[in-house]
C-alpha cells in the first residue's frame, strides 16, 4: 500500500546560489497550465497505480508559495479533489519567509495543509543575501507568528551551515533563533556545492571560500547537542523534532516505502520501479499531452538495490533498520547478507547492534557516507 | 608478372612521409591527400584518418605508423602509386620514425608558415637527410593572419640548408597547394631502386597484434619479390616462418598475391610473438637468403623505468596478461617482475621515454580494465660500491645505503632546445635548477636561438618540458639525445606515511636539492591523499634525517543531507562515486592511497594547498 505524495512547484521568484533542484524562474511562464497538467499527472497516477491511500502530502519546490493566492488555491484544490481522504495525517507545503503572507496562509489552511516547511537558512541578513536569499529575519518572525495565528503549529525550519563566510557564531546564533521561535521540527544541512549553481561557478573560478571541514564538523557537532538540551531528538542524520513531530511524509523515504511524486522533474516509487519525471516545464507538460505520463526514466529496482536502500537509507534514522523488517520484506537476515561490512563498521566504531536492530554510533553520524557506501555492490543480482 | 614488367610498375610507385611538428598540420595534409587521391569516398572519411587509436586522437599525435596506398593520375596523364607513411611526432620514438623513413624514398617537410622550424622537425629532418631522402618543404597554414611565408622560406634555406626556392606554399585546411604537392611528388622524389629478381630484402618499419591472425608486421619490400606460402626468415631473430597473407592498406587492407621493389604493405605468418619480429629488422628469404641486412637496425634500450602494479592484488595475472599482449605490438616495452612492500606485485617496466609510459598507462587502464599504480618514473643509475662492485639501479627502492656506495653515475641528455631571443635568460635559468651544464648557443637567425645544455636524463624525465613549455608560452621546443654518464652527487629519499617507509614513493634526488624536493614533495602528498579516519603524519628522510614533515588532518565529516523529493539514485550515484574512487586507492598499512599519488614526486610544478 503506498502512502506518500511528493508534488513539485519548480517556479521561484528567485534563485539561491547553491539550488540545483529543478526549478525556474516564474516571470513568463505557464504556471496555470503547468498546474493543469499536474492534476492530469496525478489522475492517470491514481488510476494507473490504484492500490494506495495517502497519509501524507508534501508539496515542494522550488517555491510553493511563489504562486498566486488563487493559483495556490486551484492546485491544493485539485491535491485534496484526487488525493485527499480520510486517512490523511501530514499535509506539507514548503514556504519562503518573503512569500508567506496572511492570505496564502488563509488559503493553505482553508485546503487542509497541517504543517509548513519554512525555507530559513540563516538568521544574518548579509548572510541570507550572500547566499541568493531574498527574505530577511523579520519576515521568519511574521511568517512563524501568522501561521500560529492561523491555528498552523506544525512547523519545521531548515538552517544551512557550512556557508561561504558563515562563522561559528553566527550559526550559533541562527540555531538559537530557530529555538526561540518555539516550532517542533528543525532541519539543518551542511551546504554542498553542485553543478550548474552559482556556487559551483565561482567556486570552479577559486573565488569560494568555504568554511574548513574542522568549522564544519564543530558547527554539525553544536547543532546536535544543542538541540538535544532543548528536547529535539535527532531522529534522522539532518532532522530533528520534539516526540512526535518528526515529518511522516520524510519518513516514509528514509523507511523504503514507495510514494508518488507528480509535477516536472519529480522522482516516483510505485510497483517496485523507480521513475524520474522530464524536468523541463515544456516537455514534461507536452509528454503528458502525449502519453499520459511524463517519465523519462524507469528502473525497475532488483533486490540487491532494494536492499542496499533499505540499508543506506534506514541508516539515516537514529533507530535505524531492524532485521525483523529487513526479514520481512526480503527474507534475509541483514546480518548475512551484509556480514562482512557489517562486522568492519561495529569494529571501526562507527555501527553498533542493539538486539535486531543495527545503527549509527555517534562517531557513525558525521561520517554516514563512509558507512553507506560499504554496502553498495556488496551483494550482486 | 615478368622482370620487365615488374621494372616498370617500379617505375611509376613513390614512397614518402610527412615530417612535421605537433600542430604544424601533418594529420590535416594526410587528409587532403587522401581525398584528392580518392583513396575514400567522402562517407568514408573520417577527419585525420591515420591517427587510428583513440588514445592519439585525443593526444593529437601519431603512436603507430601505418601506410596507405594511394593512387594519383599525375598531370603527364600517367596514374603513379603513392606509399604514405605516417610517422610518430613525439621525441620518443625516434627509432621508430628514423624506420619508417627508410622505407621511403622522399619526405614532406610540413613548416608552419606562421611558427617555422622546432627542435623536433630539425631532428626529423636530420634522420631524413641520414636516409638520403628528397625533402620537399610545404609551407602550411599560409591563410593564417600571421603567416609569413618568405620569412619561413628563409629560414629552411639558412637553418637546413635545403634549396626552399620551390617550396608550395599551402593551406592543408583549406585546401590550398594540395595539388602543387602531388606533382612534387611524382617529379622529384625518385622511384625505388633494386632488382625484383634478387634476394628478398624487406624492411620491417612497424608491427602490430592482431588476435585472429599473429603479428602484421609493416614492410617495404626493397630488393627482391615476396609471394604467399614463401618460407622468410628475419635475419636479426633468426626466426623463420611461412608467409600467409600479403597486402597493402588503401587504407582497407587489400590482399595481394606478392609484393615486390617499392611496395610498402603488410605480411602475416602465423607469428605469435612480436619480438620475433623486431622493428627496423630485415625480412629475406629462409631458402635463398640476402648476405646483408637492410643497414640501421638496433635494438631499442629503455630510457625510463617505472613500476607498475594493480590497484587490486587479485589483478595481478591480468597485469601480466596485458603487458604480454602489449609487447606484442610494441617491442621497445619492456617488463620483469618486481615485489614492493608496500604495493605487493608488479612490473618494473621499461619506456622509451615519458610520452610512452603514460601511453602505456592509460592503454592498460582503457583497454583492459585494470587500474594501476604507477610510481614515479626512474633512470637506470650505475653505482659503484665501495667494495669496488658495479651495479645497476633502475629502482630507487634498491638504492643501497649510503655508506656503501663509493660513486652514483646518472645518464646525461644533450638537449637541444630552440626558442625565440627573448626566453634564452628564462630558459637557462630553468637548464641551471635542472642542473643543466650550459654547451652552445646558436643564433639560427635574428630571432631564434638553438641552445645546448647536457642535462641529467632524470631532470629532463621530472617537469622540464612542462617548465619549458609554460614559461616560453609554447615557444620553445626541445629535442634530446643520451650521451652518456656522469657521477653526481644522488641520494636515496625515503618518504614515511603513519611513520612507516613506503618503498614504492622512493626516489633518487641530488644532494644539493633535497629539502626543498622533500618539501615540496610531503605538501604535494598532503594535497592527494585524502583524509583518513585518524590523522596521517607525512615525513621525507634522507637516511634517518628527517628533511621535511607535514599532516593530513583527520576526516571529520562525510555525510550529505539532502533527500530531495525522494531522488534516491542521486544519493546512491553519489555513494557509488564514493565508493569507486576507494576502489582505485591502495591501501598500504591503514592509509588510502589514491594512485596520483605515486606520481607526486613528479609534481614540482605548484605548491599552493588549500586543504
Amino acid at each position: 500500500m503506498l502512502k506518500a505524495a511528493y508534488l513539485h512547484i519548480p517556479f521561484c521568484v528567485q534563485i539561491c546560489h547553491y539550488c540545483d533542484f529543478n526549478k525556474i524562474f516564474i516571470h513568463q511562464q505557464p504556471v496555470d497550465e503547468y498546474l493543469k497538467s499536474m492534476k492530469t499527472e496525478m489522475l492517470n497516477t491514481t488510476n494507473r497505480f490504484n492500490n494506495y491511500k495517502m497519509e501524507t502530502i508534501f508539496v515542494g519546490g522550488g517555491t510553493p508559495t511563489s504562486l498566486s493566492e488563487s493559483q495556490l488555491d486551484t492546485f491544493l484544490r485539485d491535491v485534496n479533489e484526487v488525493l485527499g481522504n480520510q486517512s490523511l495525517k501530514e499535509f506539507t507545503v514548503e514556504a519562503n519567509p518573503e512569500q508567506t503572507t496572511n492570505e496564502k496562509i488563509a488559503v493553505l489552511k482553508s485546503n487542509g495543509v497541517n504543517r509548513l516547511s519554512i525555507g530559513v537558512q540563516a538568521f544574518q541578513d548579509s548572510l541570507l543575501k550572500k547566499i541568493g536569499r531574498t527574505h530577511n529575519k523579520e519576515d521568519v518572525y511574521s511568517t512563524v507568528f501568522s501561521a500560529k495565528k492561523a491555528g498552523i503549529h506544525n512547523m519545521s525550519i531548515d538552517l544551512m551551515f557550512g556557508l561561504p563566510g558563515q562563522t561559528m557564531e553566527m550559526f550559533k546564533e541562527s540555531v538559537n533563533e530557530a529555538l526561540a521561535l518555539d516550532v517542533p521540527h528543525i532541519s539543518s544541512y551542511s551546504l554542498q556545492i553542485e553543478k550548474k549553481t552559482v556556487f559551483y561557478n565561482l567556486a570552479q573560478k577559486g573565488k569560494l571560500v568555504l568554511p574548513e571541514q574542522e568549522l564544519e564538523a564543530a558547527m554539525y557537532e553544536y547543532l546536535i547537542e544543542t538541540l538535544d538540551k532543548r528536547g529535539f531528538k535527532q531522529y534522522e542524520i539532518s532532522n530533528f523534532a520534539v516526540p512526535g513531530f518528526e515529518s511522516k511524509h520524510n519518513l516514509q523515504y528514509w523507511d523504503n516505502n514507495e510514494y508518488f511524486g507528480i509535477g516536472a522533474g519529480a522522482h516516483s516509487y510505485a510497483e517496485g520501479t523507480r521513475r524520474r519525471n522530464a524536468g523541463p516545464l515544456r516537455q514534461y507538460m507536452s509528454l503528458i499531452e502525449e502519453n499520459g505520463f511524463p517519465y523519462v526514466e524507469e528502473h525497475l529496482v532488483p533486490l540487491s538495490e532494494k536492499m542496499e536502500e533499505e540499508m543506506f537509507m534506514g541508516l539515516r534514522k537514529h533507530q535505524g533498520v531492524s532485521d525483523k523488517t529487513f526479514f520481512d520484506r526480503y527474507g534475509k537476515s541483514m546480518f548475512d547478507v551484509y556480514k562482512d561490512p557489517i562486522e568492519r563498521l561495529i569494529q571501526k566504531g562507527w555501527l553498533e547492534r542493539k538486539k535486531d536492530t543495527l545503527m549509527l554510533t555517534k562517531e557513525g553520524i558525521p561520517l554516514g557516507n563512509e558507512v553507506f557506501q560499504e554496502f553498495i555492490g556488496v551483494v550482486l543480482d | 608478372m615478368n622482370r620487365e614488367e615488374k621494372l616498370k610498375r617500379q617505375a611509376k610507385i613513390r614512397n614518402f612521409s610527412i615530417i612535421a611538428h605537433i600542430d604544424h598540420g601533418k594529420s590535416t595534409l594526410a587528409d587532403r591527400i587522401l581525398e584528392e587521391t580518392s583513396a575514400l569516398t567522402q562517407r568514408e572519411m573520417k577527419e585525420q584518418l591515420l591517427d587510428s587509436m583513440d588514445l592519439e586522437r585525443e593526444r593529437g599525435i601519431t603512436i603507430k605508423l601505418n601506410a596507405v596506398q594511394l593512387q594519383y593520375k599525375a598531370k603527364d596523364g600517367e596514374i603513379y602509386t603513392f606509399h604514405l607513411i605516417d610517422t610518430p611526432g613525439h621525441v620518443d620514438f625516434t627509432y621508430e620514425v628514423s624506420r619508417s623513413l627508410a622505407a621511403c624514398e622522399g619526405a614532406l617537410l610540413i613548416v608552419d608558415a606562421a611558427q617555422g622550424i622546432e627542435a623536433q622537425t630539425l631532428a626529423n629532418v636530420y634522420l631524413a637527410l641520414e636516409n638520403d631522402l628528397e625533402i620537399l618543404p610545404v609551407i602550411n597554414k599560409i591563410d593564417l593572419p600571421s603567416a609569413e611565408p618568405e620569412r619561413v622560406r628563409q629560414e629552411i634555406e639558412d637553418v637546413i640548408g635545403l634549396d626552399a626556392s620551390e617550396a608550395v606554399l599551402a593551406s592543408a585546411k583549406a585546401g590550398i597547394g594540395i595539388q602543387d604537392i602531388l606533382e612534387q611528388i611524382v617529379e622529384k622524389v625518385p622511384a625505388p631502386q633494386g632488382d625484383p629478381e634478387g634476394p628478398l630484402k624487406a624492411l620491417i618499419f612497424d608491427s602490430l597484434y592482431d588476435p585472429y591472425r599473429g603479428v602484421v608486421t609493416y614492410i617495404r619490400v626493397a630488393e627482391g619479390t615476396v609471394k604467399i606460402g614463401d618460407k622468410i626468415k628475419m635475419m636479426a631473430t633468426g626466426k623463420e616462418f611461412e608467409v600467409l597473407e600479403l597486402g597493402v592498406f588503401t587504407p582497407k587492407a587489400v590482399q595481394k598475391d606478392f609484393l615486390t621493389v617499392g611496395d610498402v604493405g603488410f605480411l602475416t605468418a602465423s607469428i605469435k610473438n612480436v619480438g620475433d619480429t623486431q622493428v627496423g629488422d630485415t625480412i629475406t628469404s629462409a631458402v635463398k637468403g640476402a648476405q646483408e641486412p637492410l643497414p640501421g637496425y638496433r635494438k631499442m634500450n629503455p630510457m625510463v623505468y617505472c613500476g607498475l602494479y594493480p590497484v587490486d592484488t587479485a589483478k595481478y595475472n591480468d597485469l601480466r596478461e596485458a603487458l604480454e599482449r602489449l609487447v606484442l605490438n610494441d617491442s621497445a616495452l619492456q617488463y620483469e617482475p618486481e615485489t614492493s612492500q608496500a604495493l605487493g606485485f608488479g612490473f618494473r617496466c621499461g619506456f622509451l621515454g615519458l610520452l610512452h609510459m603514460e601511453i602505456i598507462q592509460e592503454r592498460i587502464e582503457r583497454e583492459f580494465n585494470i587500474d594501476l599504480i604507477a610510481t614515479a618514473p626512474s633512470v637506470i643509475y650505475n653505482v659503484t660500491m665501495t667494495d669496488g662492485e658495479k651495479i645497476v639501479v633502475d629502482n630507487p627502492a634498491n638504492m643501497p645505503e649510503a655508506q656503501k656506495i663509493s660513486v652514483v653515475e646518472e645518464p646525461y641528455v644533450k638537449a637541444s632546445i630552440m626558442t625565440p631571443n627573448d626566453y634564452v635568460g628564462t630558459i637557462m635559468e630553468i637548464c641551471q635548477k635542472k642542473r643543466g651544464i650550459f654547451m652552445t648557443m646558436d643564433y639560427l637567425e635574428n630571432n631564434r636561438v638553438n641552445v645546448l645544455y647536457e642535462i641529467p636524463l632524470s631532470e629532463i624525465v621530472y617537469d622540464f618540458f612542462d617548465q619549458l613549455k609554460s614559461s616560453t608560452k609554447g615557444y620553445a621546443s626541445l629535442d634530446y639525445e643520451l650521451i652518456g654518464y656522469k657521477p653526481s652527487k644522488l641520494v636515496k629519499m625515503e618518504i614515511l606515511l603513519n611513520n612507516e617507509k613506503i618503498d614504492a614513493l622512493s626516489v633518487i634526488v641530488h644532494k644539493d636539492f633535497a629539502y626543498e624536493r622533500g618539501k615540496v614533495v610531503v605538501e604535494k602528498l598532503k594535497e592527494l591523499i585524502p583524509r583518513q579516519q585518524f590523522e596521517v603524519p607525512i615525513q621525507a628522510a634522507i637516511g634517518q634525517k628527517i628533511v621535511a614533515r607535514s599532516n593530513i588532518k583527520a576526516l571529520r565529516k562525510n555525510v550529505l543531507a539532502k533527500c530531495y523529493g525522494g531522488d534516491i539514485s542521486r544519493k546512491r550515484k553519489l555513494l557509488d562515486k564514493q565508493k569507486e574512487g576507494k576502489k582505485r586507492m591502495k591501501t598500504i598499512g591503514r592509509v588510502d592511497v589514491p594512485q596520483e599519488a605515486f606520481m607526486a614526486v613528479l609534481r614540482m610544478d605548484d605548491t599552493n594547498n588549500n586543504k
